[in-house]
């Protein structure tokens, strides 16, 4: 069993939690200029890295708040956790053991 | 235009275990082992919705006479009288006896601040689960860390509970071991009370070693 340090909540267990898809998906300024392969390429086109990944979870089970993560999915170590609208931690600081520290303590 | 009848339908309630009152009785264990739980039903309970520190907060505190609690597992005020639980960032819920007048009196404190106060007594019945072995019957299904050093008297969460979410708190002791009182929407209260009853049902034998 995962523990998933929710920003608001603390650590919980990862059944009180729904995922969530790729954050940063940004919604198009414009969305009657995209072309059609544009509009599906927001909608369905999302990135799949072998190591850090930004994500969004959502604690359902406890606040029923939505935040974002940082997961290793090598290892799917939790790195960061931070509030939805707050700025994706830059990676290359997440990968020193203080880093995790510090993020958890968000 | 028909008449309205007003009457009163009072007697007409019905609480969600109103059904399984004998076998919540009947499932009482004794002794120093013991564990017994029972329903309370018909508690006042209000869902607030304010941004803490702002006017809508404060004028909801001002009515309720009890302040809210700022961070998660908090409660205020007393679990017999009126009590504020913790449920999200902006989000709470005011508990009461049955009967309680205090939503009427909210909305109108509330005013026309960005907010919400909304009657919710019947969304959630209330299980008690008193006895030396009430934690561990509980952390048999339940994720949450119920242990003392950090689920102390005063403290409540919302979290699941087998496969129901449900709100955890812990009121003042009473007796021997640990008061928790147990709170899962009203189409989950059968499922919540027959899950504790079948897990209380090891205390009556001797403990294995």
């Amino acid at each position: 069993m995962i523990l998933i340090e929710c920003p608001f909540c603390g650590p919980r267990d990862e059944t009180e939690y729904h995922y969530g898809g790729e954050a940063h998906v940004a919604y198009p300024e414009d969305p009657n200029q995209l072309s059609d392969r544009e509009w599906a390429e927001y909608l369905f086109y999302r990135s799949n890295p072998k190591g850090l990944f930004a994500e969004r979870w959502v604690h359902s089970g406890g606040c029923r708040k939505w935040f974002n993560a940082v997961r290793d999915t090598v290892t799917y170590e939790i790195k960061a956790v931070y509030r939805a609208g707050e700025p994706r931690p830059d990676f290359a600081s997440l990968t020193s053991a203080s880093a995790i520290q510090e993020g958890a303590a968000k | 235009m028909a008449e309205q009848v007003m009457t009163d339908i009072s007697h007409l309630r019905r609480s969600p275990l109103a059904h399984l009152e004998d076998i919540l009785r009947e499932s009482a264990v004794a002794g120093e082992r013991g564990v017994a739980v029972r329903e309370i039903p018909f508690l006042t309970q209000v869902g607030l919705r304010a941004e803490p520190g702002s006017a809508a907060a404060a004028a909801l505190e001002a009515a309720a006479g009890v302040p809210l609690p700022t961070r998660v597992g908090e409660t205020t005020g007393a679990a017999d009288d009126t009590a504020v639980l913790w449920i999200g960032p902006d989000e709470y819920l005011l508990i009461a006896p049955e009967g309680s007048d205090v939503a009427a009196r909210l909305t109108a404190a509330l005013d026309a601040e960005p907010g919400a106060v909304v009657d919710l007594s019947a969304n959630r019945t209330t299980l008690e689960l008193t006895g030396p072995s009430a934690r561990a019957v509980l952390q048999k299904g339940c994720p949450a860390d119920l242990h003392p050093r950090v689920f102390g008297p005063g403290t409540a969460v919302a979290t699941t509970l087998g496969l129901v979410p449900v709100l955890v708190w812990r009121t003042a002791d009473q007796g021997a071991g640990q008061t928790y009182r147990i709170l899962p929407r009203a189409s989950f209260a059968d499922y919540t009370a027959r899950w504790l009853v079948d897990a209380m049902t090891e205390f009556a034998a001797p403990e294995v070693p």
